[in-house]
């Protein structure tokens, strides 16, 4: 696909922030060029912007309308005016080349107790359980975008054998957690309630508020799981 | 206020529910308005003050007390030390604001004095405060024995934030459309307009639950998640409403019906539980517009605020 050709909307999300979206599915070709947009941004940035994250395939400006109008003066709206900047970001954006920025390698334990709904995974997906995780194994992901909990990973795409709607209810989950839902897989960052299926678990802390760089993953990584012990997890284990 | 920046690492921004009052309790007392205020929800603590100091009280009433008596809101208070405030009953809202003069020694986490709960970071020791806790505040250049009299607790300063049109017609709430607002059904843009819904026991400082009309969008298909922001009206699979406040999630999957204008907050902020809300459409000129006024509002309270503390404390 040529990017430039790519057709693309820009919205408000209130009055305070505005979206730009490349369409509503998951390429990997999307988020390169929404992360290429948010570079152009961060080059560029407008007096008043507070913040500027992408998710899958749109980019979200958060701005302060008071302070954008009292330096830039706009004649029409303050949207109007961060519509057309946008607009231009959009166009000088070059998409960035079509390697990860970096590679991150993450160790998952799978054994019982750590991969507490892989039986339940695997029975509703009509695989054995070692078929889920060597399959699970068998690529490296993209992280799209990081939300839902500081350093959560939305990673994809999952072999569409994995493909499972997510739980009725969600439950709680320890911190380190390796989910799957849909075609995407995650780590759980953080002791919360989720509704992913919980297939293995990482002594690897995601996510560290008092690090320089509090989170382990950025969007356009690359990361790919291999497997460890019972016995390995525990003399590594950073989760708590 | 809140901690912008970081939404890139899945940090939101959370802060204040109610950044007008949060901003005029800082201004009364001469602090920059976005210095860190401490926000309380009924029932609200006991404080017991160890030093003289300059506050105010803004938002919710809850009939804040001083050794039992009553305090007024919107206005700037000196208080002796060894002087406790109480808030027994609540009368109207739901946060009501603690400012200082001087602002809090709280912890500051990537440029925010604001709790992040779920990272445990900001605020104080990055949770909510309990019974026990001591907070320090900054040491100030007042003179206080020569602003409070012998033998009372507390001095009201003559100034007062007069809030104007900002909590008039409470339950009255502005929206501009979201992205999804074409996808409801036509027959249920007009029911949401016409009907009030109701905020359930279940909302907090991330979203607002409401009862009301079951919404029905006429596409079926799911969206990848995508930016939301403070005040957005998302659809749940159940045909009901949330509306997402401070501690909002930085993205969502669920249909954007519509968002909340931000010269509204301050109303939605102080809205409890089984209270109801009316919800009228606007377009983005007019959120601005009514924005801008809020501002110049607020602008020209900082201005009078500084001048009023200055000229106290030169006179006394």
């Amino acid at each position: 696909m040529h990017l430039h050709d790519a057709p693309y909307r820009i919205f408000s999300i209130g009055d305070a922030a505005i979206t730009l979206d490349l369409g509503n599915v998951i390429d990997p070709a999307l988020n390169r060029k929404v992360l290429a947009i948010r570079e152009q941004i961060l080059q560029q940035p407008f007096t008043g912007l507070l913040d500027c994250r992408i998710a899958y395939s749109s980019v979200t400006l958060v701005y302060d309308p008071v302070a954008v109008k009292k330096a830039h003066h706009p004649e029409n709206t303050v949207f109007a005016f961060l519509q057309q900047y946008l607009e231009a970001a959009y166009h000088k954006a070059q998409a960035l080349p079509d390697t990860a920025t970096r590679t991150v390698r993450i160790p998952v334990c799978y054994e019982d107790g750590y991969g507490v709904d892989l039986e339940a995974a695997a029975a509703q997906l009509k695989l054995s359980p070692e078929k889920l995780i060597t399959l699970h194994l068998s690529r490296s992901y993209r992280v799209y975008m990081i939300g839902f909990l500081p350093g959560f990973a939305y990673m994809g795409l999952t072999h569409e054998q994995l493909y499972i709607p997510r739980k009725a209810q969600p439950v709680p989950v320890k911190a380190g957690s390796v989910g799957i839902t849909g075609r995407q897989t995650g780590i759980y960052p953080l002791h919360c309630p989720g509704g992913w299926y919980i297939i293995g678990r990482t002594p690897q802390p995601l996510f560290d508020a008092c690090a320089e760089i509090p989170v382990l993953l950025q969007p356009g990584d690359e990361v790919q799981f291999y497997r460890i012990s019972g016995k390995e997890f525990e003399s590594l284990n950073r989760n708590g | 206020m809140g901690r912008y920046g970081y939404g890139n690492w899945g940090i939101n921004p959370g802060g204040v529910m109610d950044p007008y009052a949060a901003r005029v309790a800082n201004m009364l007392v001469g602090n920059e308005s976005t210095e860190a205020v401490m926000e309380i929800h009924f029932p609200g603590p006991q404080i017991l003050f160890e030093q003289n100091a300059l506050i105010s009280l803004t938002g919710a009433d809850f009939t804040p007390t001083l050794n039992d008596e009553p305090l007024p809101l919107w206005r700037p208070i000196v208080v002796r030390k060894n002087t406790v405030l109480h808030f027994p009953r609540l009368q109207w809202g739901a946060r009501c604001y603690l400012a200082v003069h001087g602002g809090f020694n709280a912890d500051k986490w990537l440029q925010s004095y604001s709790t992040n709960l779920k990272a445990g970071a900001g605020g104080h020791e990055g949770r909510k405060l309990e019974k026990g806790d001591e907070l320090s505040f900054r040491e100030s250049s007042i003179y206080f024995p020569a602003l409070l009299k012998e033998g009372k607790d507390y001095r009201v300063l003559r100034w007062k934030a007069a809030t104007g049109k900002t909590y008039q017609y409470p339950n009255e709430l502005f929206f501009i459309r979201g992205n999804e607002w074409d996808q409801l059904e036509e027959q249920c843009r007009i029911e949401l307009l016409e009907n009030n819904f109701i905020i359930h026991p279940h909302s907090d400082r991330m979203g607002y639950r409401l009862k009301g009309v079951p919404l029905v969008r006429n596409e079926k298909t799911e969206l990848v998640s995508s930016g939301v922001h403070f005040g957005t009206m998302q659809l749940l699979p159940d045909g009901q409403l949330i509306v997402l406040m401070a501690d909002h999630q930085t993205a969502g999957g669920y249909p954007r019906i519509g968002h909340v204008i931000s010269a509204h907050f301050p109303k939605l902020a102080q809205l409890r539980p089984s209270d109801c809300i009316h919800f009228t459409l606007v377009d983005i000129a007019m959120a601005e517009e009514l924005l801008m006024a809020m501002q110049q509002e607020l602008n020209i309270l900082q201005l009078s605020c500084i001048t009023q503390l200055n000229q106290q404390v030169c006179q006394s």
